[in-house]
């Protein structure tokens, strides 16, 4: 059980921290200083959420900090899904990328605020907030470029085309979801899937944005299966710790 | 003719009386042009300056100092945007203020086109390069022109807080292992001199300080404000340990302050004209930003514009 919670709390936290690093990389190169400043706030809270989890993790396996856990494991051990590891190609896709992500984490947080585990559902109630102002600023950028020009509009169909695949995989019960759901630890990934649908059937047709050809992708990256990106965000996230090991900061 | 005299003579009575100048107040053009080229530079100097540091973000060494960063560089957007949008109240705009960056019309702080090499450059930075901007922007709070003063009042309790945060990641390697150590002196080593620079030439190769000080833009020469610097300073680094990169520093009992050596005006010149080490990758990174967001500016104000006419559409149909 506990180890399965250590993995669980692992697998909510890989997701924020490496969807804040693709985030934290436009730091400074944004297309206009309001959209700059607030990706950054949205880094900011995904860090913040992520700090939360693995402190907690920490508690539940001797020998762990939070930085240990963020820095020191193998590509293998890290259960994000593969859409947040999708490159920041061009601000289209740092858009959807993010609009997906937050139709998918901010009823998976509402379930978890009542989780029977009182630190994830304290978690999820102080990262509700920011889920709802994420997705919020996402959806509104989504209609903003998918009916704005005719290019803007032509870049986010695209961005669609190639992130949507990969939402598939975060509705897939892996078994260590399942078993936590059971423990009413977890989300049911069910009904968080009802109320992705529900977002994308609000949002999608005022951005003029057609999903219903795009075939969905298999992917496992919540099993430790990654695409080639992870390596590489991996080798500069952990750089540090790796060539200074065992030292405070 | 005389009426313009008599105009300037109430606006230096007014500043000389401790008033602040607002944007819609009669002010002399030269005292306008002054403040859009000076603030704009400043908007200019945060949104480059975001560049050395944001180099660090996504290789932070935990997960707290990572946080603290991402905050920092998002702070100097927001005093970018203070700045640009005081600098609009003088009649630019922000689009026409960018322009004059990646033109190369307009400068930004010299210290920016040097490059962070090491995690403890970020620490350097805060610690020298934020301590020097806190020395020229307190005096700032009390410049004579309002939407500048106040933006400075804002500003200057942030990047205080920089040169905290800066000056404990130094202590932090500073007490670290030798490895840490080497770091931060490295980067001490090279920050220094580029430091002391930030304060601008020696006061004989400074023309414009007699004016800046009529209209309350500076009340410290440059000269005054490094040694200024100097002297917080110099202490500071031997509670760390470490030893600033230049022989001649020392204490000078009589004169109450550091005696400090010569700085190299060349390199400095070389600087400002371009030829620094980072110039040339500073500009491109804001022109490729610039660039790469024109599709994106251009569809906001579509969709802002559809969005006024729908509104207007079903008032007129009501
Ligand atoms: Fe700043
Ligand atoms: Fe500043
Ligand atoms: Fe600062």
């Amino acid at each position: 059980m506990k180890d399965q919670l250590y993995k669980y709390l692992l697998l909510l936290g890989d997701n924020s921290m490496i969807l804040g690093h693709r985030l934290s990389e436009l730091c400074g190169h944004g297309p206009n200083l309001e959209t700059d400043i607030a990706l950054t706030n949205i880094s900011l809270d995904l860090f913040g959420q992520v700090r939360s989890y693995f402190k907690y993790a920490a508690t539940l396996k001797e020998g762990e900090t939070e930085d240990s856990i963020a820095f020191l494991r193998f590509e293998r051990d890290y259960y994000n899904t593969i859409l947040v590891e999708q490159p920041n190609k061009d601000f289209a896709h740092v858009i959807v990328r993010q609009f997906l992500f937050d139709a998918y984490h901010k009823p998976l947080l509402e379930q978890l605020m009542n989780s029977k585990d009182e630190t994830i559902s304290a978690i999820a109630h102080k990262s509700i907030k920011e889920s709802k102002y994420h997705l919020r600023f996402s959806s509104e950028w989504v209609k903003r470029l998918g009916d704005g020009t005719e290019i803007s509009h032509q870049k986010t169909q695209n961005a669609f085309n190639t992130l949507m695949p990969y939402i598939e995989e975060l509705f897939i019960e892996t078994p260590l979801e399942l078993a936590m759901k059971n423990e009413g630890i977890g989300a049911d990934l069910n009904l968080v899937k009802a109320s992705f649908d529900k977002t994308m059937s609000d949002v999608l047709p005022s951005a003029n944005i057609e999903t219903s050809d795009i075939k969905l992708r298999k992917t496992n990256g919540k099993s430790g299966f990654h695409s080639e990106y992870l390596g590489f965000i991996l080798t500069e996230l952990q750089y540090m710790q790796r060539a200074y090991p065992d030292m405070s900061w | 003719m005389t009426q313009e005299i008599k105009l300037e003579e109430i606006f230096q009575s007014r500043i000389d009386n401790g008033e602040k100048i607002e944007p819609k107040d009669w002010m002399p053009e030269k005292y306008r042009k002054t403040h859009i080229r000076q603030i704009s530079q400043h908007a200019h100097s945060e949104i480059v300056g975001m560049l050395p540091e944001g180099n660090w973000i996504t290789r932070a060494p935990s997960l707290k100092r990572k946080c603290c960063l991402l905050a920092k560089v998002q702070d100097e957007a927001g005093h970018g945007l203070y700045l640009y949008s005081a600098a609009e109240t003088l009649g630019i705009t922000r689009d026409e203020m960018t322009e004059q960056l990646l033109s190369g019309k307009a400068k930004y702080s010299s210290i920016f086109n040097y490059p962070t090499l090491s995690w403890a450059d970020i620490g350097a930075i805060g610690w020298l390069v934020d301590g020097a901007a806190i020395i020229n922007q307190v005096m700032l709070t009390r410049t004579s022109f309002g939407p500048y003063a106040r933006a400075m009042v804002r500003i200057c309790k942030e990047e205080s807080f920089h040169q905290r945060q800066g000056y404990e990641i130094m202590l932090g390697l500073a007490q670290g292992t030798q490895a840490q150590k080497d770091m931060a002196q490295d980067a001490l080593n090279r920050f220094w001199w580029p430091s002391l620079m930030m304060f601008g030439p020696r006061d004989e190769d400074s023309p414009n300080t007699a004016q800046s000080m009529k209209w309350k833009i500076k009340r410290k020469t440059n000269d005054e404000l490094r040694q200024q610097f100097i002297d917080i300073t110099a202490p500071q680094a031997d509670y760390l340990g470490l030893t600033i990169p230049d022989p001649a520093l020392k204490w000078n009992e009589e004169r109450g302050h550091y005696d400090y050596g010569e700085i190299d005006w060349e390199e400095f010149w070389q600087v400002v004209k371009g030829n620094g080490p980072c110039n040339k990758e500073r500009i491109d990174a804001r022109q490729k930003a610039w660039d790469d967001g024109e599709w994106v500016r251009d569809a906001a104000m579509a969709y802002a514009n559809k969005k006024a006419a729908n509104r207007n559409e079903s008032k007129t149909g009501s």
